[in-house]
């Protein structure tokens, strides 16, 4: 091949490129905060329905607005399970105590929808990673 | 006259050794008054009593009431009577509140119930008063007036129109964060009721009102709030020593506003966080309060708990009984003229759990 085929080549690949990695429009992020707060809705109502454990025992009868799960904290040590832990654990810790349940995979979508709803009802907190 | 004693002697077996750990070990002294008109009861509250289907109920919820149940036995001189500060079940049903007072009919000595919101609006408190009496009234007793509120009462359109079925009624206004909830009020019916209540009484008398809601503004958003609060206060005003009890909060509060004294009471279900922890929004804790501590999840019983209340001089001292922590005391002082934990009200004196954010 010769350079200049070569050359020209290679400005026909970057005129048919879709757009760069970093163009975005208006409407992309609008977009993606639907999508967003699609999550945070389903996670909200798997916070105030009864149905994740076996009791009826909702996350929202201890923890309104998601209050007193301090999501900005973590990861921390968690002193009492004795190492450094991530909030998705202690979710966990709570589907199977107070609401008597099983589990879920740390990327689970209920899960993830949990951490959601729980991230939005803590917006503009400051991190602090470790603190108790 | 005084008297000072140690309720760890009052435990009559030793059997009953575990339990002593968790009951109050402060010592009680009278200061002043006539000793034979000083009393003492018990006040516990909040159970949320939940059915799962058939016999089962939730465990845990069940725990706690059985434990105040057995504790407030235990004590001895036997309290004159007990209150039950409302919210006994958590969707106000039979099932409920049937398994609710029959834990409740384990108590020895006479019993006061307070109506909550989750005990109300499935039927509109008909089951519940066909096993406790009255939705409000009043007793005098050592020359206490004591009086009793339905404080829990809303719109009258948020309650009959809104909703197409009873259970619906019931289950929104279950939802403490649940912008679908409609602000408590005593109402205006109840309001003149307790204007002829009070008109009998002299304005010496100490008065002690129990309700299950504040009677004051603290946070619309997980009604701890009462909307008529400032009509309520004015009737109240012109007693010279009055204390309100209330339930609802699930947590250590207390405050003097003029001349009321407002203390809460602990669940013995679960803990509330303080609303000043939701970061979205403002509320107004009350100022004089120092928190109790933040609950340990696996605890179970953490954070939770009932009350002993002394009677002296017309003042009232609340004994938080705390299973899982120290117990608190939160009295009058007659020095400064305010309710205050009798150790932990200097800044100094604050332990870091008790710091909420």
């Amino acid at each position: 091949m010769s350079p200049m085929r070569c050359v020209i080549l290679l400005a026909g690949l970057l005129v048919s490129l879709p757009a760069a990695a970093d163009e975005f429009t208006e409407q992309d992020l609008k977009r993606w905060e639907e999508q967003f707060q699609a999550v945070v809705k389903q996670g909200r109502e798997l916070w105030t329905s009864g149905s994740l454990g076996t009791n009826g025992v909702a996350c929202a009868q201890c923890h309104p607005n998601a209050a007193n799960t301090h999501p900005e904290t973590y990861p921390k040590f968690q002193k009492q399970l004795g190492r450094v832990a991530n909030l998705w654990e202690m979710v966990n810790w709570c589907l199977r105590n107070p609401l008597e349940g099983e589990p879920l995979a740390a990327d689970d979508p209920k899960m993830i929808a949990l951490l959601s709803y729980i991230a939005w009802e803590r917006r503009g907190v400051q991190l602090a990673p470790g603190k108790h | 006259m005084s008297r000072n004693f140690d309720r760890r002697s009052f435990l009559k077996t030793a059997g009953l050794a575990t339990a002593a750990g968790t009951l109050p070990m402060t010592l009680v002294e009278v200061a002043f008054g006539q000793s034979s008109r000083n009393f003492t009861f018990a006040y516990i509250s909040d159970a949320h009593i939940q059915h799962i289907k058939g016999n089962q109920f939730v465990r845990n919820w069940d725990r706690g009431l059985i434990r105040a149940v057995a504790e407030t036995n235990l004590l001895d001189p036997r309290p004159d009577f007990v209150f039950f500060g409302g919210d006994l079940a958590q969707l106000g049903t039979k099932e409920e509140l049937d398994h609710g007072a029959e834990i409740l009919s384990r108590l020895r000595g006479k019993l006061y119930c307070v109506m909550g919101e989750h005990d109300y609006y499935l039927d509109l408190g008909e089951y519940w008063s066909k096993l406790f009496g009255p939705h409000y009234y009043s007793f005098d007793h050592k020359g206490v007036h004591f009086v009793v509120l339905n404080s829990i009462l809303t719109y009258d359109d948020w309650t009959y129109n809104r909703w197409p079925t009873a259970e619906q009624r019931m289950l929104e206004m279950a939802g403490l964060d649940n912008p679908n909830g409609s602000p408590f009020m005593v109402g205006e019916k109840q309001r003149e009721w307790l204007a002829k209540d009070l008109a009998k009484v002299r304005k010496d008398t100490p008065i002690v009102v129990l309700s299950h809601s504040p009677l004051q503004k603290i946070y619309k958003g997980w009604n701890f709030w009462t909307e008529d609060a400032e009509e309520v206060q004015a009737l109240l005003a012109p007693f010279d020593k009055v204390t309100v009890l209330y339930g609802h909060v699930h947590q250590i509060q207390y405050n003097k506003i003029g001349n009321i004294v407002f203390t809460s009471a602990m669940a013995t279900a679960w803990p509330w966080p303080y609303p000043q922890s939701y970061a979205q929004v403002e509320s107004y804790l009350p100022k004089l309060t120092v928190h109790m501590n933040r609950a340990d999840p696996f605890f179970e019983r953490d954070a939770t708990g009932w009350q002993f209340i002394d009677v002296y001089s017309g003042r009232v001292a609340v004994n938080y009984n705390l299973y899982n922590n120290k117990a608190r005391r939160v009295a009058y002082n007659e020095a400064t003229g305010q309710p205050e934990d009798t150790q932990y009200q200097s800044p100094d004196a604050r332990i870091p759990p008790q710091t909420h954010y």
